[in-house]
């Protein structure tokens, strides 16, 4: 069928005039659309004010806050499931084939939701956007992975920096954008959320075409122009390959498991703490009247915040190439505990600049520990299947993203009954978060270069790759 | 089982253009610049 072959790996192989600098703009089109799932929150008051009409004052019938968290929970959760589970079948099919498959279920999850929106029905939106829509979030996310490796042997964490970077830049357009339409749309449908749904599930499944159509693989054995793979000895970059199935067996992968896990945890432990944190520790009573910090100046930290985690992944993870993945992630989590247990500190002490520049440094080694783990895993693992180790190794995402916030209100509310107030409140959270970075420290300072009994052989590797 | 039966040869023979890079790049920095530029001025209210 001509839709098979137009799909095929085989079609989307570059000629010798190809330009590599073509495939990032590919990988961004998917990773700047399914970023969106993180500024998902925009849609939680008008979702919950369906019924009512009115977001401060809800209806008994409408949905509640704790109702609408589960959606992006589910979504979370499938992206890392659907990772997982898709990621050989991405290997094999290539990229063009899994992108076309992302933007289905990304762009079908909007629709999906938008009818559960429509009818009321909780459980559509969450089979829709959590459930479809988190599939496509997975598979979107890893597909353009193994390719852009493949593209840039010279520059790995340069090239997955900025397709991770278009992740962060998404939830950056999804929320604005969703703002717009909702407003657009307030007189079709209650709060307009319905119709918003519709709008962007379209939006979205065309943009993401265009990293369809554009995807291109190199050719075998393809290496950019002047490139010398370098012949230095280095332990841990590898040149043999590992495959997917065999990675989950070596503890290299499972010590990165644990260095992501815990590097989204502390990093989920500021994004969730920075909004009230900054209020409660420079109101005004810190501060002086007129001088504190209003719920606009707050969302405006978070704002800063999202802007350093999108730069912290290009420039970290571009940092790598010449640092070195494992000193990297030295860095992240060094440098991360020093910053950690500063907070609570600066807060008390009413620091505000000192307390802003810390809190950014914080979150840009947070994208930055998004960015970098594909070129570690390729460093570790090869290029072979690196993309579906990167789809298993996604799961501790999942997993911090569910973890981190429990752990976070839990030590945050446990403080609060203690009748503790303003910063104090908070430092247990920094504190925890730093322990945290220790066993993330730990797993790191442990990796070292994988066992040659894991190494697929020349030939298998071929067939493998083919 | 292996399905596979194109011959794994390049698709494209014409060489990428100067103005194909730079319109592919316009297409996705473009939002992401808008996306940044809302998100800025918003953290500007920080400042004020």
């Amino acid at each position: 069928m001509a839709t098979d072959s137009f799909l095929d790996r085989s079609r989307t192989i570059a000629g010798p005039g190809y330009n590599r600098w073509l495939v990032p703009p590919a990988a961004l089109a998917i990773h700047l659309a399914i970023g969106q799932a993180y500024a998902f929150s925009v849609f939680k008051k008008p979702m919950g004010a369906l019924i009512s009409g009115n977001v401060d004052k809800p209806d008994a019938l409408d949905w509640t806050p704790g109702q609408l968290a589960v959606i992006f929970s589910i979504a979370i959760v499938l992206l890392g499931l659907s990772a997982a589970v898709f990621g050989k079948w991405l290997e094999r099919v290539g990229p063009r084939k899994a992108m076309l498959a992302s933007a289905l279920c990304f762009g079908g999850g909007f629709l999906i939701a938008s009818l559960g929106v429509h009818l009321h029905q909780i459980w559509l939106v969450y089979f829709g956007y959590g459930f479809v829509g988190g599939c496509g979030l997975g598979i979107g996310y890893i597909s353009p992975v193994s390719t852009l490796i493949k593209w840039f042997p010279d520059r790995p964490g340069v090239a997955t920096g900025m397709a991770i970077m278009g992740f962060g830049g998404g939830a950056m357009i999804g929320s604005p954008l969703a703002v717009a339409l909702m407003a657009q749309f307030k007189d079709m449908a209650p709060m307009g959320v319905a119709p918003t749904f519709i709008a962007m599930g379209i939006i979205y499944l065309v943009f993401m075409m265009f990293g369809v159509f554009s995807i291109r693989v190199p050719a075998d054995g393809w290496k950019p122009a002047g490139f010398v793979p370098s012949t230095q000895a280095n332990a841990l970059i590898t040149t043999a390959n590992v495959d997917a199935d065999n990675a989950i067996k070596t503890p290299q992968f499972w010590l990165l498991w644990v260095v992501l896990c815990m590097n989204v945890t502390a990093g989920i432990g500021v994004l969730e703490s920075a909004s009230p944190l900054i209020q409660e520790s420079f109101s005004d009573t810190a501060m002086g009247v007129g001088r504190g910090v209003t719920a606009a100046a707050a969302a405006g930290f978070v704002g800063l915040l999202s802007l350093f985690n999108l730069l912290g992944r290009f420039f970290w993870s571009s940092a790598s190439d010449k640092l070195g993945r494992k000193p990297t992630y030295m860095i992240y989590f060094g440098l991360g505990i020093a910053l950690y247990a500063l907070v609570p500190t600066l807060a008390a002490s009413a620091s505000l600049t000192l307390f802003v520049i810390v809190c950014c440094v914080i979150m840009s080694m947070y994208g930055g520990g998004f960015a970098t783990i594909p070129a570690y895993l390729r460093d570790m693992f090869g290029t072979m299947q690196v993309g579906a180790i990167h789809g298993r190794l996604l799961t501790a995402w999942s997993t911090a993203g569910i973890l981190g916030p429990l752990l976070v209100n839990y030590l945050r509310d446990s403080q609060k009954a203690k009748n503790l107030t303003g910063a104090a409140a908070y430092e247990t959270v920094f504190y925890t978060m730093a322990g945290i970075l220790v066993v993330g420290f730990i797993a790191n300072l442990l990796v070292s270069a994988v066992s040659a009994r894991y190494h697929v052989q020349e030939a298998a590797a071929t067939k493998v790759a083919a | 089982m292996e399905t596979r039966t194109t011959p794994n040869v390049p698709v494209d023979t014409a060489p990428s253009s100067g103005l194909q890079t730079a319109l592919a790049w316009l297409y996705v920095g473009v939002p992401l610049l808008w996306g940044v530029s809302q998100t800025f001025i918003k953290a500007l209210a920080l400042f004020n």
